[in-house]
């Protein structure tokens, strides 16, 4: 296939076989960074640009090693000391970005639809790092890989995943990716964090976690943030943790070689305990090095589509 | 001086005052209506030939965001009235969330000398319930009666002083004016950007239930119902307030409903995508609440479109979408938007059509509009209900852009407008 999409906003849009595609992409990728050099030409010459409106290591980090890893220059943009502190609209800061000739903007928003916005705007390929609580592809791109890496194939997979649904981008991905790819979707939260209709996915809902955790193949374990409205139910941690909290007592009850995934960073003794998250079924840290050849795969790919139509994925 | 004539010949004409609907001529003499049906022998000035053409009342639009004084970057008297003879409309009620709001004698003064001065078509004026529009206390209406407010409303919020309503309610009623109800419950729509639902969920934005607009349409309705008050609720969007209205209407408590064409042309999946344009308050709401208002539309249980007019600069609109401003420009678009969603598909014949966008609203506002009879002001409009156009920017005379059409295609095209017996525009 040929891939034609010249950004990437979300998973809800792309078809299975673009999924697919991108996977395959990435584990031929995966393979260069295992080598003594772990670069390649295909960037060369291509700008890349980190524009991060919220704080962000490993998503960051991660897209700066793989543009690097395919010879793209890199520059990183937060927010703090930029021209967005004076009150510059993002279309503005973007058409700003592209007017210094950056090939890739690799945005991080607080708000839903911002990566789709500067799609709408810009000839630059726009790759979401993570919109609001709408999406953050990447992540269950490289969440998806992992899984299929470790067990082969998606399809039949019972996948359940744990925490605030309500505000998480990477549930939101997670959902579609999984579910596109033939895995039966189980979310497992309080009822205060399941946002509406989510079932309408085709995802099941279920507040015990118990139910979430029996059966299941993998686990995606969300972060919590307590910060956020809903969770007054929850008005300690320590609560949440004995409710909802991964433990390894609470796992006897699964099977055996459960995945443990979880995207990062964790709240040891909130959502998962210690001895899980460095645990033998923790997949934690393979995801993170995963996600370096995915986000590889996915700079690459927008690049390839750029003498296309013009492509927004609405 | 001998008053000038117009002869339209040939036309279907509808006149929803008095149920007709028949092919024949309409024959204008100075500023009103002469003669309908056959004008054998009528000798005009003007003669036009509207052979498969509408002929009906210009619209009367009772929810029309004008912006000035205070907003004339957005539009202003003259440049929305133009927009207006644009969209076959003659008169229009201008909402009072303007800089000053029109809350007092002088405001409205002011609001008075600018329509004098700068509309090209009939401008009436709402006064807000309340001081500045902030729920506090009530703002002169007396002195806004005066100054020729017909109606009240603090459009863009609701009272939530259930006390305070409730004395506006007593006071608009003792001085004789309409109230128009935004209804919204702010405790529950919160900082809301999208209908509560999958879409919400999808697009990851924060939700803005049903409950918050038909809760507080439930409040308003008892309180009409107590004060004896007249009372128009304003761009009714759900099914819930459908049932609710149609309830209190069996109650005989003296009550009328307005939708405007978005909420039953689109559902809240025109905002996948993130279109700001698709982004107005009330929300769009779900499929099943589409539905719901064209059939209250079709059963009378909503008496009114009116387009609820909101223009805003693109500097409001493309932004971040929980960031960009509510509301969409409609008055270039309503009539082609209800002819294509309720007329040609065959939920609405012509003559109900005219009534909810022409006699009715003028009955509501106690105006002297939106007839097609002998002795009527001659504010007419012709169609070409076939004639398909595609929404785009620049055909808008409207200052702002902010369509939720943009891009999609509308039958039904205004070829002439006329406000008393003068063509104002015309293709």
């Amino acid at each position: 296939m040929r891939w034609k999409r010249k950004d990437l906003l979300d998973l809800e849009s792309l078809s299975p076989e673009e999924i697919e595609y991108i996977l395959t992409t990435a584990a031929s990728f995966k393979e260069v960074t295992t080598r003594q050099i772990k670069k390649v030409p295909a960037l060369r010459g291509k700008t890349v640009v980190n524009l991060f409106y919220e704080p962000s290591t490993r998503t960051r980090i991660s897209f700066e090693v793989a543009a690097k890893r395919l010879s793209a220059d890199v520059i990183n943009i937060s927010t703090e000391g930029s021209s967005v502190k004076k009150g510059e609209t993002l279309i503005d800061t973007g058409k700003n970005i592209e007017a210094l000739k950056a090939d890739i903007i690799v945005v991080r928003h607080s708000a839903s639809g911002a990566a789709a916005m500067l799609a709408q705007h810009l000839k630059a390929n726009v790759i979401n790092a993570g919109d609001g609580w709408h999406e953050h592809p990447t992540q269950a791109l490289l969440d998806i890989f992992t899984l299929k890496e470790k067990r082969g194939k998606i399809q039949g997979l019972k996948v359940s995943i744990i925490g605030d649904i309500a505000h998480s981008r990477v549930a939101r991905s997670n959902i579609w990716g999984m579910i596109k790819l033939g895995a039966k979707v189980t979310l497992c939260a309080p009822p205060m964090l399941i946002p509406p209709a989510i079932e309408q996915t085709g995802a099941k809902v279920t507040s015990d976690l118990d139910e979430a955790l029996k059966d299941a193949d993998a686990i995606n374990v969300l972060r919590m943030q307590f910060e956020r409205d809903g969770v007054e139910a929850f008005p300690k941690s320590s609560e949440y943790f004995k409710t909802y909290g991964i433990t390894e007592e609470r796992l006897q009850k699964a099977k055996k070689d459960i995945i443990v995934m979880h995207p990062g960073p964790i709240n040891r003794g909130i959502e998962m305990s210690s001895e899980v998250a460095d645990g033998a079924n923790s997949a934690i840290l393979e995801q993170v090095t995963n996600g370096i050849a995915v986000r590889m795969a996915v700079l690459f790919l927008v690049t390839q589509a750029k003498n296309e139509k013009k492509h927004n994925s609405h | 001086m001998k008053k000038s004539t117009i002869l339209i010949k040939g036309a279907k004409v509808i006149d929803p005052a008095t149920n007709f609907d028949a092919v024949g001529d309409v024959f204008i003499q100075g500023d009103t209506i002469s003669r309908v049906g056959n004008c054998q022998g009528c000798h005009a000035d003007k003669i036009i030939e509207a052979k498969d053409k509408i002929v009906m009342p210009a619209l009367v639009d009772m929810h029309v965001h004008l912006r000035e004084p205070g907003r004339e970057d957005k539009e202003t008297v003259a440049s929305g009235t133009k927009a207006a003879l644009h969209g076959g409309v003659t008169a229009l009620l201008a909402m009072p969330n303007t800089n000053p709001a029109i809350d007092c004698a002088k405001t409205a003064e002011l609001l008075s000398q600018i329509i004098k001065k700068t509309a090209q078509t009939e401008v009436f004026i709402c006064g807000a319930i309340t001081k500045n529009r902030e729920g506090r206390e009530l703002s002169d209406i007396a002195g806004l009666k005066k100054n020729g407010a017909i109606a009240l409303s603090d459009d863009g919020s609701s009272v939530d002083n259930s006390e305070l309503m409730r004395k506006a309610f007593k006071a608009a009623k003792k001085a004789g004016l309409l109230v128009i109800c935004h209804c919204e419950d702010k405790t529950l729509s919160q900082d809301g950007a999208v209908n509560l639902g999958f879409t919400s969920t999808r697009l990851g934005l924060k939700g803005i239930p049903k409950e918050s607009e038909y809760k507080r349409l439930g409040r308003d309705v008892e309180l009409a119902k107590e004060t004896g008050a007249r009372v128009h609720i304003a761009h009714v969007s759900c099914k819930e307030s459908v049932e609710i209205i149609a309830r209190a209407k069996k109650e005989k408590v003296a009550i009328s409903a307005e939708t405007a064409p978005h909420y039953f042309s689109l559902s809240d999946q025109a905002v996948l995508g993130f279109d700001t344009n698709a982004k107005m308050n009330p929300p769009l709401r779900g499929k099943d609440d589409v539905e719901a208002v064209k059939a209250a539309l079709r059963q009378g249980i909503i008496d009114c479109i009116a387009s609820d007019h909101a223009p805003h600069t693109p500097n409001e609109k493309d932004i971040e979408f929980e960031r960009a401003a509510f509301g969409v420009i409609g008055l270039e678009t309503e009539l082609a938007a209800a002819i294509t969603e309720l007329v040609l598909p065959g939920i609405l014949s012509w003559l109900e059509l005219s009534k909810l966008m022409s006699y009715n609203p003028a009955k509501v506002l106690g105006i002297n509009k939106g007839k097609l009879s002998p002795g009527a002001p001659a504010d007419i409009i012709i169609v070409s209900p076939d004639k398909e156009w595609a929404v785009g920017k620049e055909r808008f005379f409207s200052k702002s852009k902010n369509s939720c059409f943009l891009g999609r295609k509308l039958k039904g095209e205004v070829s002439c407008t006329i406000h008393r017996g003068e063509i104002k525009w015309s293709l």
